[in-house]
């Protein structure tokens, strides 16, 4: 339940790459995402004023995005709606997934380091292009003694946001195991349950979560 | 350790280890004791949650997003203590430290 699979190791360029369960359900996660959104490309051709059927779907589903971005960081940067409804239709849909019996892959640590770095490169590069100067000048104040923390808290952001992805979906994944090697009378409906809760509940409240702190760290660093 | 070493010695590797091991699994369990912190603080925010939606019914949306915001800040120390037991149980670094 804790342990990942290794299928098998490729060498290239003098590097091993490890091919995990994660890596394999990641792909597998990501084909089944790139298949819905060509039909979604397909089904744009049909669209009209008055919509009705699929469209109806898609346009609650991107103008939710929308809306949730445009609350969290101002009318201005409603274009990180595009960036991260990718994220976050990735992490929901790695942490439903335990639900179809696969490992999530938000339960390795890589998967989710991955995605904090990504929010933590985005912080610094609209930091530096949107207050240039004044950027550097945020580390030394109020006092430049203070230099050395401000550089600590910039560099636990991205571990914090990592490792609370990565505690929640690992410990639900972790007591599931638990609970599934009970003796039978105990796995009648209990598993069930808990798997409304560890899976449905707190996949989707991290979900929110993290692309909710991702925008608040960002608009933080961009300012007004 | 040096003055030790003949006493240690008296021990055969399996039961050094089988006793890091059992001193691992205590330490997991101690280091679990840092859920009380977010437990005590995310029932704090959810109460002043309940209270400012009885206030103000209509402000209902800001006031739980905010909220979760919150919880989930407060969660992270939580989550540190969790990390730190599933190293001790599962990556097991203290093994590695036994050398007679």
């Amino acid at each position: 339940m804790n342990e990942i699979d290794v299928y098998g190791i490729i060498h290239i360029f003098g590097q091993e790459i490890w091919i995990t369960q994660t890596i394999v359900t990641t792909w597998v996660l990501m084909a089944i995402l790139i298949i819905i959104a060509f039909l979604a490309r397909l089904q744009l051709k049909k669209f009209s004023e008055k919509p009705s059927g699929v469209q109806n779907v898609i346009e609650l589903v991107i103008e939710s995005m929308d809306n949730f971005v445009i609350s969290a960081m101002g009318e201005k940067y409603s274009y990180f709606a595009n960036w991260f409804f990718g994220v976050f239709v990735f992490i929901l849909i790695s942490n439903l997934s335990g639900l179809l019996g696969f490992r999530p892959p938000t339960a390795d640590y890589a998967t989710t380091a991955c995605l904090a770095l990504s929010t933590f490169v985005l912080i610094h590069f609209m930091g530096i292009l949107k207050q240039k100067g004044s950027y550097f000048k945020g580390y030394i104040e109020p006092i430049p003694i203070m230099l050395p923390m401000n550089i600590i808290s910039e560099i636990a952001t991205p571990i914090s946001l990592s490792f609370r992805l990565f505690g929640n979906i690992l410990g639900g994944s972790i007591i599931m195991g638990m609970v599934y090697s009970l003796p039978a009378i105990f796995r009648i409906a209990i598993p069930g349950v808990l798997h409304i809760y560890f899976d449905v509940f707190a996949g989707c409240i991290q979900t929110v979560i993290f692309v909710m702190l991702s925008m608040t760290f960002i608009k933080d660093k961009i300012g007004d | 350790m040096n003055g030790n070493i003949s006493t240690l010695n008296a021990y055969d590797e399996a039961t050094l280890r089988a006793f890091v091991l059992g001193c691992s699994a205590i330490g997991a369990g101690l280091a679990m004791i840092a859920g009380i912190g977010p437990g005590i603080g995310q029932g704090f925010a959810a109460g002043k949650g309940a209270e400012a939606v009885g206030r103000q019914p209509e402000a209902r949306g800001t006031v739980v997003s905010t909220m979760l915001l919150g919880c989930a800040v407060a969660e992270s120390t939580g989550i540190y203590g969790l990390v730190i037991a599933l190293i001790l149980l599962f990556a097991n670094p203290l093994v590695g430290k036994i050398n007679l």
